[in-house]
């Protein structure tokens, strides 16, 4: 009977069922924990008086409150944050558990980190207290956020009582045209199904334009599976993923490494396995992104028009439409293009990877930030941060007027002093546009790495493929 | 060890909203905590508090009618977006004991029952009459009876629900999941035995 890679990976890590309608023991072979989600495990666990089942499967860092601030230095002057932080120190020095922090070198978004230390493997189990946790799926590995009570479940039994998920095939087929990034098909994608089609399953991301993705790209596919309401998103492992972890500080090394490969090999859906749902898709008509509603599934291309709650998209309701475009202060049929930005947030566990602000720094190099924007790059690790610099590519964004931020969730959450203002217009790359996610009152519009460059340089929403046009012919 | 939870019997608060993000029921900003408790005052503060703190009237959880109801009743796909714990907590710290919705997000749906907040689906059709008649009449009471998996409203007809055996088993007994798992220890220590080293 063929398989898809989710049942693969599923039949490989259930420990036990006690009947047929008894959730599984899912096993889990990767734990990451911030400070946000985890003290409240901790303390649960420590009520209950048993030990953490398995430190050497967990690793820790700060990111969701943690300042970025150039000269961040500690006791921080947000009293709750700095309690987070001395609270996950402690608890991770007690527990035994590898701890990535501001000292490390290493410290950053939980989902970029973990990839790049190569804690994150193709075929595994990979869980967070936190929804973006679909990232690490890129890998071809079963990732996904949960509560902080699994948390704690996870810390005693290193396992998860589970059902199995539908599956979801999304074949994304050709190409995408030149201009057009991950961040670009991955808002199409959810344009397309709302923001609900994938509650209650995982969706595996297929076909050629997935398979041309970097690794890079096809975080940004995955991490974004949880906006169209998948606890988790896949990509199976190929040559582009091997090369990827080889020789990363975590990665299996030697003869383990060839085992690993070996097996990774296999996980890929089998010829003819079933999928619950197929979902195609045709990479080569699709543009540049943005959102102007208050979910990623209220998205067009940056050269469509808003829509009318008389003619709304098919998964929404012509009043959570028409409520959405009152928020954020748009008009039916008014362009995308031309919208005035206030505020330019370049990073998040979505992009902010150095090939990220490697696409953004190709739009900014030699020119300036909009007077009347605020713009700052937020890389999303002290080690992605270290190779821009090397890059030189902090320096084109400070000469242009960007700030140079330390890594963390930042603005995209807003927890840690970042935010935008009531009212304000903010092109974000991050991946969620809710009322007030990233400031209250704040208006999000998503978009890719590259655009929200053109946004800043332009303070208003830019097809960045003109921009890019322009600077070939200059 | 979680409260056995079998009835509920309660007035209900009609939130006509679909998509009921997490950052609505409580916003980022209140998670730099390290307790579970006393989130109840943040929830959905965003829309409960005016600039100066003062609470918009406005607001269906401010109005007088629905003061101490233990239902809410929402729309379609309530909870979507974050993983936070937090927006089960500061719902429960808040009074509810049950959402009522057309659908859930799923991890939502499970950080809700892990607290004892029951999520009850039912049809689009059943949902937004609920809500129009709790407009109507807010002292419109709703008994949920968990064993039997129905939801009676005053004078209708009862409605059921589902929800798996196991779920059902934690809820009514307040069984504890952790528990529960390690009574498989030797499942588990066998499986980790057979682990590859590269896993």
């Amino acid at each position: 009977m063929p398989k898809t890679l989710y049942q693969k990976l599923w039949d490989a890590h259930v420990v036990h069922q006690e009947d047929p309608s008894s959730p599984a023991l899912l096993f889990i072979d990767r734990h990451l924990i911030h400070e946000v989600t985890s003290p409240q495990a901790f303390t649960g666990l420590a009520e209950r008086g048993i030990p953490l089942r398995r430190p050497d499967l967990t690793i820790a860092t700060v990111d969701h409150s943690i300042p970025t601030l150039v000269g961040r230095s500690f006791p921080l002057k947000d009293a709750q944050a700095q309690a987070q932080i001395e609270a996950l120190e402690a608890n991770v020095k007690a527990q035994g558990i590898r701890y990535y922090g501001p000292e490390s070198g290493h410290q950053g978004i939980v989902h970029v980190i973990g990839p790049e230390l190569g804690f994150t493997l193709p075929g595994q189990t990979i869980v967070c207290g936190d929804s973006h946790t679909a990232t690490h799926g890129a890998f071809g590995s079963l990732a996904f956020g949960i509560g902080t009570s699994e948390i704690e479940h996870v810390f005693a039994t290193q396992c998860l009582l589970q059902y199995p998920s539908k599956t979801m095939a999304i074949n994304v087929n050709g190409a995408l045209p030149e201009g057009v990034t991950a961040k670009d098909l991955i808002l199409a994608i959810i344009a397309k199904l709302g923001m609900d089609a994938g509650t209650g399953y995982v969706l595996e991301f297929r076909g050629d334009a997935i398979r041309a993705l970097s690794m890079e790209g096809r975080m940004t596919v995955c991490n974004m599976a949880i906006e169209a309401g998948a606890r988790a998103g896949m990509i199976a492992p190929d040559e582009t993923t091997f090369a990827y972890l080889k020789d990363k500080p975590l990665a299996p090394k030697g003869q383990a490494w060839e085992e690993a490969v070996a097996y990774w090999k296999t996980l890929a859906s089998d010829e003819g396995a079933s999928f619950d749902a197929v979902v195609e898709l045709d990479a080569t008509t699709l543009q540049p992104m943005v959102t102007y509603g208050t979910n990623p599934g209220l998205a067009c291309g940056i050269n469509e028009n808003v829509p009318s709650p008389e003619a709304p998209p098919s998964h929404t309701q012509a009043s959570d439409l028409a409520d959405a475009l009152d928020y954020m202060g748009l008009t039916a049929h008014q362009p995308m293009k031309g919208l005035p930005i206030d505020v330019v947030f370049i990073g998040s566990c979505t992009n902010s990877r150095l090939e990220d602000l490697e696409a953004a720094a190709r739009v900014v190099k030699g020119r300036k930030v909009n007077p009347n924007v605020r713009a700052l790059v937020v890389a999303g690790s002290q080690v992605v941060k270290e190779q821009a610099e090397a890059l030189g590519l902090d320096v084109i964004f400070k000469d242009a007027g960007f700030e140079w931020r330390e890594p963390g969730c930042s603005m995209c959450i807003a927890m840690n002093g970042d935010a935008i203002e009531v009212g304000q217009y903010c092109a974000s790359t991050s991946n969620r546009n809710f009322k007030g996610r990233q400031g209250k009152g704040g208006r999000s519009v998503l978009v890719s790495p590259a655009m929200a460059a053109a946004a800043a340089i332009h303070g208003k929403l830019v097809d960045v493929r003109e921009i890019q046009k322009e600077a070939i012919h200059a | 060890m979680p409260k056995p939870i079998t009835h509920i019997s309660s007035r209900c608060v009609p939130l006509n909203k679909d998509n009921v993000d997490t950052d609505q029921i409580i916003a980022a900003r209140f998670l730099k905590v390290t307790s579970r408790k006393g989130l109840g005052e943040h929830a959905f503060s965003d829309f409960r508090y005016m600039e100066d703190g003062s609470p918009n009237l406005d607001f269906v959880l401010n109005q007088p009618q629905y003061a101490h109801a233990r239902i809410l009743v929402a729309g379609h796909n309530f909870g979507c977006g974050s993983s936070r714990e937090h927006a089960p907590w500061a719902l429960v710290d808040y009074g509810f004991e049950a959402i009522i919705a057309t659908s859930f997000a799923d991890i939502f749906k499970n950080n809700a029952l892990k607290n004892g907040l029951l999520v009850i689906e039912l049809p689009e059709a059943v949902v937004s009459q609920l809500r129009r008649d709790c407009e109507a009449n807010p002292a419109l009471r709703v008994d949920v009876d968990v064993e039997a998996q129905t939801v009676a409203i005053e004078n209708q007809t009862e409605q059921s629900f589902e929800i798996g055996a196991f779920w059902k088993k934690c809820l009514t007994q307040g069984l504890d999941q952790v528990g529960y798992t390690l009574s498989f220890a030797d499942q588990i220590k066998a499986y980790e035995a057979q682990r590859p080293t590269f896993a």
